[in-house]
């Protein structure tokens, strides 16, 4: 696993075998030609996008340090007034995306096609949402041709997910969002009533072609307690919006890659349970033992003997291969604590950081620690001045801005208070 | 060699956050002799094992960075970082030795004086900040991570002597999972009485190694043989598995233990019986318990 920084001599064995590819390819009739290194530039880097003009009128690189601090403050802040009522969140989720495969999703202006980038950040959107809702199914629909087709059931594996929308890019004909909604809807009505049932649809059309009247549909949906959602990637279209509106979901439209990227992901984070969508209620689980390594035993879900790892029903006692999922046995669901462990941060999130003024008067700034408290970072730019920084208004240590974001966006506990004793324990 | 050239960080390059259990009262534990490991392997006798433990990774590669941070019971905090040293001599073993030393010394007496006037509230057992440490470690190591593209290969090792503090748990989870997603390995070698659940679950989850020795007296040998390995020679070697791992629950109403549960489903809290309502999260419980599966519901319901 040499990680790119294996000497000077691998790279170079590289760039050979990269020139021998194109001496190769300038032989072949311009077959699979690639760019020219002028074309690429334009392309793919989308370099303009990096700058941007002062106050004097100059071109300047844009500072994204600090925009990308800005953005995520932005969300962090959103989200604490969001969840500052209460603890209750949806965890439990059950969401179809649909993914528009009509004519308007090859369209160009995004790059390569939005197909391609609808794809790509969908993939990464699923990843996301494992992550961070890992009791939680998701499955895949396509529209295409004017009807809708279910690429993967609801389930709780994301690479077999993404494999199967990687191998279904083409697109093809109208969009219909009713046919989408019916077909979900005809799904979704299964779900447990505990769980909460959403659909996000990744719009590129800027029509829907329907066999019948979709306010019907739309009524359905809402009686149905189906959240529906919308990120389009076009223009804002009334039908969708109205959609969103009457099912509490929400709409956006998309202004370039990195902005659908960032509104796909703010659906990764499970939503606030909304009592009337989904019904409370307790429900039984198993936490299963993993056996030792080297015992011999024959699993239920695949129905062979494995040697090895592999976890035990606590009810029925037959072994299973992964977690989690219902016993094949018993119906009992199975689940790991760390399963539910991974959903706790949302329960008990870090509070934001307070941003340090850093045009204090210098007499006072000296009482401000030299050092992040997180990373050991220098806080003191040259000249002695503070460079912009955090502090947690808990246990009052300063914090870097890298570290700042690092702590509310993956590490979810703020070092500084977890290095106290806390009272009364 | 301050800077050395970045194609010298080979993938065999460790940087090595080692977090080093200072927790008093399971060190004082030892003085009545007995059967407590601290009885066998007295503070003063650990830190023999593990200072030159630390000098013998930094002599391995000269690359190779160890940063130590202390866990206590009232703080955590940095107590030597290999990479501040200045370019002159600080590669020089007794040197290295006394300055932890002097920090350590600095970092008890500090951890003692915070927690001047509770320490009458604390039972016998207490538990180490290990969330914190852990958390500290973690912001270190992203700040190698956004040091640029190539650097050393990250790993935490844990050697952890109290018990675990049930009250971290959230916390030490939270943890172990930024760990895994940033692939950071956390080692652990737990020379206390118990084994660690904890530990169990993060050197499991995030793919490090686990070791309870069963030879205090011979630390020194198994943090040289086991602990010592960069992560591109574990494909190599046969280091110890793990024998099985604790995956099971405790309720959050006894702290208990147990393998079969109610889970609430808007927070996903643990219970060992039934609730009509939950204490984490307010929801109220009208049905009766109900277990997946059951098609006739759903349906009914829906
Ligand atoms: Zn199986
Ligand atoms: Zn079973
Ligand atoms: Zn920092
Ligand atoms: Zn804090
Ligand atoms: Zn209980
Ligand atoms: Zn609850």
């Amino acid at each position: 696993m040499a990680r790119g920084g294996n000497g000077g001599s691998g790279r170079k064995g590289d760039e050979r075998t990269k020139n021998e590819e194109e001496d190769d390819e300038e032989d072949e009739e311009n077959g699979g030609r690639e760019l020219e290194a002028w074309e690429r530039a334009y392309a793919d880097e989308r370099s303009w996008e990096d700058l941007q003009e002062d106050e004097s009128g100059l071109l300047r690189p844009i500072d994204t340090k600090t925009i990308a601090h800005a953005q995520y403050r932005r969300r962090l802040l959103q989200r604490s007034v969001h969840g500052t009522s209460r603890i209750q969140k949806g965890l439990i989720r059950y969401l179809y995306v649909v993914i528009d495969l009509s004519r308007a999703a090859s369209e160009t202006d995004y790059h390569p096609s939005r197909m391609s980038v609808v794809a790509k950040c969908a993939g990464t959107f699923i990843r996301e949402f494992f992550d961070q809702n890992p009791l939680s199914h998701v499955g895949l629909v396509t529209i295409k041709e004017g009807v809708s087709q279910c690429l993967t059931e609801l389930g709780g594996c994301p690479d077999s997910q993404i494999k199967a929308l990687m191998g279904k890019l083409e697109c093809s004909g109208d969009a219909s969002l009713q046919n989408a909604l019916d077909l979900v809807h005809g799904y979704l009505s299964q779900v447990p009533s505990y769980g909460h049932r959403e659909v996000l649809i990744l719009y590129s059309a800027l029509n829907t072609c329907d066999p019948g009247d979709i306010m019907e549909t739309i009524k359905l949906c809402k009686k149905a307690k189906i959240r529906c959602s919308i990120v389009g990637l076009s223009a804002e279209i009334y039908i969708c919006k109205h959609l969103c509106e009457e099912t509490g979901g929400l709409y956006s439209v998309a202004l370039d890659e990195p902005h659908f990227k960032e509104l796909l992901l703010e659906y990764a984070p499970p939503p606030p349970a909304i009592a009337e969508y989904a019904i409370a209620n307790l429900i039984k689980m198993g936490f299963p033992q993993r056996g030792a390594e080297g015992a011999l035993s024959i699993c239920s879900c695949h129905r062979e003997a494995k040697i090895g790892g592999g976890y035990t029903c606590p009810r029925c006692k037959a072994r299973v291969c992964e977690l989690p999922l219902e016993c094949r046995i018993c119906g009992l669901t199975l689940v790991s604590s760390p399963h539910l462990a991974r959903s706790y941060h949302h329960l008990f999130p870090v509070t934001p950081f307070n941003e340090v003024s850093h045009t204090l008067p210098i007499r006072l700034q000296q009482k401000f620690p030299q050092n992040c408290f997180g990373c050991q970072q220098s806080l003191i730019s040259h000249g002695s001045k503070s460079n912009p920084h955090v502090s947690c208004p808990k246990c009052s240590q300063h914090f870097c801005l890298d570290c700042d974001i690092y702590i509310h966006e993956s590490l979810h506990n703020c070092p500084g208070c977890e290095s106290q004793r806390q009272q009364g324990t | 060699m301050a800077s050395a050239p970045s194609k010298l960080y080979s993938d065999d390059v460790s940087l090595v956050v080692v977090l080093l259990d200072a927790n008093p009262f399971f060190w004082a534990a030892g003085a009545g002799g007995g059967n407590h490991p601290a009885a066998t392997l007295p503070f003063a006798k650990f830190l023999d094992h593990v200072i030159p433990f630390l000098n013998s990774l930094l002599l391995m590669n000269q690359l190779n960075q160890v940063v130590l941070i202390a866990t206590g019971i009232n703080t955590c905090g940095y107590i030597y970082d290999s990479g501040n040293g200045g370019p002159e001599g600080s590669d020089n073993v007794s040197e290295i030795s006394s300055e932890i030393l002097l920090r350590l010394e600095e970092f008890v007496c500090k951890d003692r004086k915070i927690g001047k006037g509770t320490e009458r509230a604390m039972g016998g057992s207490v538990s180490s900040l290990l969330s914190g440490s852990l958390s500290l470690a973690l912001c270190y190591v992203q700040k190698v991570f956004r040091s640029g593209a190539i650097h050393p290969q990250p790993r935490i090792l844990c050697l952890q002597a109290s018990p675990d503090g049930p009250e971290q748990y959230v916390a030490v989870m939270n943890a172990i999972f930024s760990a895994q997603r940033s692939m950071v390995p956390i080692d652990s070698c737990v020379v206390g009485v118990q084994h660690s659940a904890f530990l169990q679950q993060a050197s499991y989850i995030t793919g490090g190694i686990y070791l309870k020795p069963p030879q205090l007296d011979g630390l020194f040998q198994y943090l040289a043989a086991v602990f010592a390995t960069d992560l591109q020679s574990r494909n190599f070697l046969q280091l110890p598995k793990p024998a099985g791992v604790d995956f099971r629950a405790s309720c959050f109403c006894h702290k208990k233990t147990i393998d079969m549960g109610y889970v609430c489903s808007v927070c996903l809290s643990i219970f060992c019986q039934h609730q009509r309502k939950c204490s984490t999260c307010g929801s109220e419980f009208n049905q009766a318990p109900r277990e997946p599966n059951s098609a006739s519901d759903t349906i009914r319901k829906a």
